[in-house]
């Protein structure tokens, strides 16, 4: 019998915690379960290997600076010139798809999925909340959504993510999850926090 | 109690129907909605408000704004105290609590008030000339003139409150919310540009909220309220009141202090008090406004002698009258205006005492319905009283203004006299920004020069001190800033504000010191204060020149001229004045001094923003983090990871629970969280030619599923990182770095890979977080592994000493394997068991319950070291320090000499060959119960006394329960060839002889592999 993947953040509690401080919580804190995730290195400039990732997974890598592309389940982060984040949105793994599809062309595929914790900020005052840690501008057109970069929160690398649908996913590593979660529940408390629901 | 005697019936922007109680010093006084301390504290008749720094003379408040240099006082109490903030800043609330400074054993009787009388012991670059000698007395001096000289005290105990920290980015921002700023912010804003309005005041509009003047037929404050009702209503504009622009620096970034809970009495649940914002601003729009200058005459210090335009405003904005029978000396009309406003406030106005020649006719009509006196051509001369005015002596000085002219005296009571010596621009920022600054006679002041960068300066801060000009210049460079940030009105933009018509002004005279009033003028007839906070006079200022000091910076640091808290807002250009006329040069030839940020003093607090106490620095946590401190670890800081240091059981010391998990790894089994090792993945056709290159050692013939261990160096071949690196596959490599030092190496990796060597086909990435690692050793490691691992041949033969395994774990792991490497930092049979990291605390939990027969033991950081340096394993940035060669540590039979790698070139230097480097060595203390502490040195006699050369230090020290005593590593001076020699090991006046040795004490033996 297997025990179960451990989630960085499960010593919080957070899921008996889901309570409200402040009157009306301005910002939601959500602890992103698990996802299956890889960093793939390739050359930006290699047709064929742009081509076999089309193909094997169905949408283009994204090669403008910070932006994202996503299709059916997977979501592709670009975070560098040649490297990406490759996030599985539904539980299905895809180191295999990839690797099977990228067969024969330059590349690497590591990873990930537990090297990092996802923290949702949603809510009235995520942008408030994030701008206290972070110095990139959250408001211009280069952190909407469809876009990503890689910054600070305080004193923690992350890759910032703006989400279609309001609020940001923030994805640090793993071991850092406690002290972010910490940090921006202190940032938020002026606002009041909400804790979410695991989603 | 006291009451409010100056307080006006009507008027102001205070709200008299609320009271707020407040004290200063062992007073309680009341004030209302509005005020700030200084009104309260001038409405109550308040005159004497702090002694001045070095004279300790009685001082009161001149200014309403940030310009105040004498209404400083230490506001709150215990952890919430501050020293030095400005009364006139102080936003009053109820419950206030401030004290004077700088005075004992009180205000009113004050000993140290003794240095003003003699003050001529106390002349311009006293302390240099002074306690300089002996130099060895300077602590003593120091002491004392600490005392008698500091300004405020800071709070003893630590500050309750929060602080944070903030970062914008805007399209223009708009510095001061005056009539020009609030202009500008409005045009700017109606374009759709992001726009932030930051401006010191509680309110927004700057001079309008005290000086009456008119907008569009209404009042002025009347036409701000309009402006901020739709710049508050704009989702484009943030407007930021309480908040000091001080910073200004390359690229158009500012930082800004937003006071957000200052004027509460404490702030509420979450909110920070102070917030330091770090804006980036496509456009910057100054509009800063003008300071008004004091005018530099005997005694213009004594409580009661205030600016004219401060003046003002306490009667306009919040309802108080400084006084009962003003006096008011100008150069410049805007005194006039002042005078008419006093005496519609009831107070007697005898005179206006105008330096030039030809006084301004425009206001001739009303100043004779209050019988206000007009005297042209004269001059205040000096100033009667001391702990308040009681008059002025007038007279008339010649045509330079450099003497009196005798025989026209005349004496007038007063109990306060109004000084207008004219406006200077707040260019404070503008020169931060690195634009220059250029003199103009006409005005007397200086004007901004060319721009360094996106920046307008509009208003009084561009010498436009009409308010039409403000309105209009204001909104141009609001419109013109927006659109240069790629914004344009669309439509028609807002109606163009009107001023009410103003008289073209007289030109000002200005004259930098007025003469004392002693016959011929020399006699000075009292101190003539040019810096009010630093006690610097016009006779300092002239000394400092006479004993060749010519450049205005010089005269600065010599006479502390503008080195207070102000910053010189109020002292530089008549300082300038002064020295100029003493070199007999004009104003452009000296120059002026260079502005620095920041604007205000910022707090601490708000420096050090919200990352504090816990928060200070990320504590990174392995994913067996939980169960170390379920289980009692105490945790060592190792980078930002929080590894277990040991883990005591019940009455345990640090030593005893050392020595129980350092044997029992030696004897049975102990486990380790290896987590924090820094992992990175290393794939390309080329990655073993790119190992080759950053590593000592080859890299090529290494197999696939084999291990070794690699030293990196710097370019100058000194030891940079070690660990071992596994094969995966043909073009695949798994590199383990030390943990503190993993991304620098990472980054080193990068740096090679992108700028040298492009041509290489290698990927590195990152996987430290990715993996859990536990490390298992001893005896009984294998026996272990078995239970863990039914059915895999762990035997030395089939899974040998440094090579890996993908291994099945049941149970732990479903459906993924574990990499195993058969590795070690003990020298004890080990493997190092990594898994996907959501894994780890399974594993761990997994070993502890398998291992129980075994007496498995947790060990920390602290049993590792032990155990490594027992058998001579070396841990970088310990033995080593940045000078360390392969070759000092016994490694140099690594260094391949088939291969070119990073570092090699300078191993062949004749310094890196030398013989008597400091090599690695053991050391045995005679006494076998002796620890010796790391970082001792080592010498060769047997006397500690200084001077001594060294030969070495101690690296590493510690006990051994294996070995049943203490040893250590050290570097020594040619130590290779010293092994049996004796040594000393010199710290605390002792020499401690110790046996030179090799540097391993222990041999695990073959069983161990």
């Amino acid at each position: 019998m297997s025990r179960a993947r451990h989630e960085p953040l499960a010593h919080l509690a957070l899921a008996a915690a889901g309570e409200t401080t402040g009157p009306d919580a301005g910002v939601t804190l959500q602890a992103a379960p698990y996802q299956p995730a890889v960093i793939l290195r390739g050359e930006s400039g290699n047709a064929a290997f742009l081509e076999a990732f089309r193909a094997g997974m169905g949408f283009d890598l994204p090669l403008a600076a910070n932006h994202v592309n996503s299709h059916a389940g997977a979501t592709a982060l670009w975070l560098g010139p040649s490297e990406w984040l490759v996030q599985s949105t539904t539980g299905q793994a895809e180191h295999g798809r990839l690797a099977a599809a990228l067969t024969g062309h330059r590349h690497a595929i590591i990873d990930h999925g537990d090297g990092q914790q996802i923290i949702r900020v949603s809510g009235p005052r995520a942008r408030d909340v994030l701008s206290k840690l972070c110095p990139l501008d959250l408001e211009g057109p280069d952190l909407a959504p469809g876009r990503c970069a890689r910054s600070i929160l305080a004193r923690c690398s992350i890759l910032l993510h703006p989400l279609p649908g309001g609020g940001y996913h923030i994805h640090v590593g793993r071991s850092f999850a406690d002290y972010v979660w910490r940090l921006l529940a202190d940032a938020g408390l002026e606002f009041g926090v909400a804790i979410g629901g695991a989603g | 109690m006291r009451q409010a005697i100056n307080r006006l019936a009507e008027g102001g922007r205070i709200d008299r129907t609320e009271r707020l109680s407040f004290r200063f010093d062992d007073e309680i006084m009341y004030g209302h909605p509005g005020d700030t301390l200084a009104s309260a504290l001038l409405a109550n008749g308040v005159r004497l408000v702090g002694r001045s720094f070095k004279y300790h003379r009685p001082r009161g408040l001149m200014a309403a704004g940030g310009e105040e240099s004498n209404g400083l006082v230490r506001l709150r109490q215990g952890g919430r105290a501050e020293p030095n903030v400005r009364a006139t800043e102080i936003v009053l609330f109820d419950g206030l609590v401030a004290e004077s400074q700088n005075r004992w054993p009180s205000l009113r009787f004050d000993l140290g008030a003794l240095n003003d009388r003699l003050s001529p012991l106390f002349p311009a670059g006293f302390y240099y000339k002074t306690f300089m000698w002996p130099a060895n007395l300077w602590p003593s001096y120091e002491a004392v003139i600490r005392r008698m000289a500091g300004l405020g005290k800071a709070a003893k105990s630590g500050d309750p409150d929060r602080y944070e920290k903030k970062y914008a980015h805007c399209d223009v921002l708009v510095v001061g919310a005056g009539p020009a700023g609030l202009a500008a912010a409005l045009w700017a804003g109606r374009t759709g540009a992001r726009v932030i309005l930051a401006d010191e005041g509680t309110e927004l509009g700057g001079a309008l909220l005290g000086n009456g003047q008119q907008i569009d037929g209404r009042p002025g404050t009347a036409w701000v309220a309009g402006i901020e009702a739709e710049l508050a209503k704009a989702a484009n504009v943030r407007l930021l009141p309480r908040t000091t622009v001080g910073g200004y620096y390359d690229h158009n970034a500012l930082t800004l202090l937003e006071r957000v809970a200052d004027h509460l009495s404490k702030p509420d649940q979450g909110q920070p008090r102070q917030r330091l914002w770090q804006v980036r601003a496509k456009q910057v729009v100054l509009a800063t406004g003008a300071l008004e200058r004091p005018m530099v005459l005997a005694n213009n210090d004594r409580p009661g002698v205030m600016g004219a335009g401060a003046v003002q405003t306490y009667i306009n904005r919040y309802g108080v009258r400084p006084g009962r029978r003003a006096v008011l000396f100008t150069n410049n009309d805007s005194a006039y205006r002042v005078a008419l406003d006093l005496a519609q406030a009831g107070v007697e106005v005898p005179a206006i005492v105008d330096l030039r020649a030809q006084a301004p006719l425009g206001w001739r009509a009303e100043l004779d319905r209050f019988g206000i006196e007009v005297m042209a051509d004269r001059a205040v001369l000096g100033v009667a009283g001391r702990n308040a005015v009681t008059g002025v002596q007038i007279g008339k000085l010649n045509a330079a203004g450099n003497g009196v002219v005798p025989g026209l005296a005349r004496r007038i009571e007063c109990d306060l006299l109004c000084l207008s010596g004219g406006w200077t621009p707040s260019l404070h920022l503008l020169s931060q920004s690195g634009a220059r600054l250029r003199w103009d006679g006409t005005p007397g002041c200086f004007l901004p020069g060319e721009a360094h960068q996106a920046v307008r300066v509009v208003g009084a801060a561009n010498g436009d001190f009409m308010l039409q000009d403000c309105l209009t210049l204001g909104a141009g460079a609001g419109k013109s800033a927006a659109n240069d940030a790629g914004h344009q009105h669309r439509g028609r933009g807002p109606r163009k504000p009107v001023a009410a018509v103003e008289a073209d002004p007289t030109p000002p005279r200005p004259i930098w010191s007025i003469p004392g009033p002693g016959r011929d003028g020399r006699k000075s007839g009292g101190k003539a204060f040019v810096d009010f906070q630093s006690d610097v006079t016009a006779a300092d200022l002239r000394l400092a020149a006479r004993e060749g000091y010519h450049s205005i910076e010089h005269v600065k640091r010599y006479t502390t001229v503008g080195m207070g808290t102000d910053q010189g807002r109020t002292s530089n250009i008549n300082a300038l004045g002064i020295v100029a006329d003493a070199l007999d040069v004009a104003i452009p030839q000296v120059g002026h001094t260079t502005f620095r940020p920041p604007f205000s003093p910022v707090t601490f607090g708000a420096l050090a923003g919200g990352q504090t106490g816990p928060l200070l620095d990320p504590a990174r946590r392995t994913p067996m983090h939980g169960w170390h401190q379920a289980n009692g670890a105490v945790f060592e800081p190792v980078g930002q990871w929080h590894r277990p240091y040991y883990y005591p059981k019940a009455g345990e010391d640090m030593a005893a629970a050392v020595n129980r998990e350092t044997l029992a790894a030696r004897t049975s089994l102990g486990l380790m969280d290896a987590t924090t090792l820094g992992k990175i993945d290393i794939r390309g056709p080329d990655a073993a030619e790119f190992l080759n290159r950053i590593y000592i050692n080859g890299w090529k013939s290494l197999a696939v599923g084999g291990c070794r261990y690699g030293l990196m160096l710097g370019e100058d071949g000194m030891v940079f990182d070690d660990g071992v690196t596994a094969r995966l596959a043909e073009d695949h490599f798994h590199m383990t770095t030390t943990t503190g030092n993993a991304a620098h190496v990472h980054d080193w990796l990068e740096n090679w890979l992108q700028t040298e060597w492009p041509d290489l086909a290698v990927y590195c990435t990152s996987c430290t977080e990715q993996w859990a690692v536990a490390a298992l050793c001893g005896p009984n490691a294998r026996r272990l592994m078995a239970s863990l691992c039914p059915g895999f041949d762990l035997s030395a033969e089939a899974f040998p000493h440094m090579t890996w395994q993908t291994v099945a774990i049941p149970g732990v792991l479903e459906g993924l394997e574990a990499r195993i490497f058969r590795i070690g930092f003990t020298g004890e049979l080990s493997f190092e068991i990594n898994v996907p990291a959501g894994h780890g605390l399974a594993l761990w939990e997994a070993l502890m319950a398998a291992g129980e027969k075994y007496g498995i033991t947790p060990f920390g950081t602290e049993a590792m070291h032990v155990l490594r340096a027992e058998v001579g394993f070396i841990i970088v940035g310990q033995e080593t320090d940045g000078t360390t060669t392969p070759d000092d540590l016994g490694m140099g039979r690594m260094v391949s000499s088939k291969k070119d790698f990073l570092g090699k070139r300078s191993l062949s230097r004749s310094d890196t060959m030398r013989q008597d480097r400091p090599q690695l060595v053991g050391l045995l203390t005679d006494d076998p119960g002796h620890r010796v502490p790391e970082g001792a040195q080592l010498i060769a006699g047997n006397n500690p006394a200084p001077p001594q050369r060294g030969l070495g230090h101690v690296t590493s020290s510690y006990h051994s329960p294996n070995l049943d005593r203490t040893f250590a590593l050290a570097l020594l001076q040619g130590g290779r060839g010293r092994h049996g020699e004796t040594i000393h090991i010199a710290y605390d006046g002792r020499a401690v002889p110790a046996q030179v040795t090799a540097p391993r004490f222990l041999d695990p033996g073959e069983a161990a592999k």
